[in-house]
């Protein structure tokens, strides 16, 4: 029953992208008589401009991240917080991508991996794993990109909050796994 | 904040480095990241490209005042400083979408198409408005329906008993988001003023 209702819908999501690369030039043409070729490529034409203009905040956090993920101080975080959350009845498992997350898509989905490789797909430290993964996004990396992009350097509360929601969603990924697969 | 955040995470990376004898590897890094940095913005301008393109024909031809005006009701709760028919509602609807139905590809161009017109009605350019934090978290915990592409390759026939985990999960984080937003930017703390004075 979920399988169908699963594949269904990425069946349809395989059709929305050309949908709307189709759809909107058809209505902007046939009813609003827009001239298409020419607006598109005037709107097209900051792309690169947008793209130049994130590299400075990229490099920035994306260097700070990397050199924080290879020093190997996230074992030693780990190695702080996992008392506690076993504690609680976190998953030490599941740490290591919990805290990844907001900081690396490539790392985050690396560990995934070898949770898979580990414990194979039916456990439920690897569903666990990939729950967390598909529900949360990869924190600073998308504040450098939305921020950066309009030149923003004061983030405020952006920082507190997105983490605060990170963790949320790990343990809202742990608890509705455990109570509803394991 | 972010001063401190940024300095933090590398001054503790070549302490750890130090201590864990991976100084090397935490140059090598520096070095990579700042790469790869360069290799995603130039990936992205293609994409970003042909997204901004359709969506100004969106725009030209009206349909994003359609698509705001659809979800006013949520919008004009979310994001009260931005004026109901602004086209920063039209494209937030759209990245939002974008997100929801997995379209990773296309909610980038569409998200900071949206920051720029937000940057608009913003008078602190170099400090991030209410609306625009607010997009942000919403951004950062993702709405998410259809399970991303990578999880579905690796988790194989297991894909499908984590679909509705993940969608409860980001539900969760969502409503975390949007709620510590709101209580977050009525702190003197986090205002625009303590945030331009605070030299950290």
């Amino acid at each position: 029953m979920v399988d169908i209702f699963v594949e269904g819908l990425s069946g349809f999501a395989s059709y929305i992208i050309p949908l709307l690369l189709v759809g909107i030039p058809m209505y902007a043409l046939t009813v609003k008589k827009v001239k298409v070729y020419e607006v598109f490529v005037d709107g097209a034409k900051d792309g690169f401009h947008v793209a130049v203009r994130i590299i400075p905040y990229l490099v920035a956090i994306l260097v700070a991240v990397g050199m924080f993920r290879a020093s190997g101080a996230l074992d030693l975080l780990l190695q702080a917080l996992s008392p506690v959350l076993n504690f609680v009845g976190f998953p030490p498992e599941n740490l290591p991508l919990a805290l990844m997350r907001p900081l690396s898509g490539s790392g985050s989905l690396g560990l995934l991996t070898d949770l898979v490789n580990e414990h194979g797909t039916d456990s439920l430290i690897t569903k666990i794993g990939a729950t967390m993964y598909g529900s949360s996004e990869t924190t600073f990396y998308v504040l450098a990109v939305y921020f950066g992009s309009v030149g923003v350097v004061r983030s405020r509360h952006a920082i507190p909050a997105g983490l605060f929601a990170d963790a949320v969603g790990a343990i809202a990924a742990v608890f509705f796994c455990k109570l509803l697969i394991g | 904040m972010l001063n401190y955040i940024w300095f933090g995470m590398m001054a503790i990376a070549v302490a750890a480095g130090i201590y864990n004898g991976k100084i090397d590897a935490v140059t090598d890094a520096a070095i990579d990241m700042a790469k790869v940095s360069v290799e995603i913005a130039i990936g992205l301008i293609g994409i970003m490209a042909l997204w901004l393109g359709i969506m100004k024909i969106a725009e030209k031809s009206g349909l994003i005042r359609i698509i705001a005006k659809l979800l006013r009701p949520i919008t004009v709760k979310l994001f009260p400083d931005v004026p109901p028919d602004h086209p920063a509602i039209g494209s937030i609807v759209l990245n939002m979408s974008a997100n929801i139905l997995g379209l990773g590809n296309a909610a980038t161009p569409l998200g900071l198409k949206a920051m720029e017109e937000l940057q608009e009605l913003n008078e602190h350019k170099e400090t991030a408005s209410n609306a625009m934090v607010m997009f942000l978290a919403i951004n950062t915990s993702s709405v998410q329906l259809i399970l991303p592409a990578t999880v579905v390759a690796l988790m194989g026939a297991a894909a499908s008993d984590i679909f509705l985990t993940t969608i409860l999960a980001t539900l969760c984080s969502t409503i975390a988001a949007i709620a510590a937003v709101k209580l977050l930017e009525r702190m003197k703390r986090f205002s625009v003023t303590a945030e331009e004075n605070d030299n950290g």
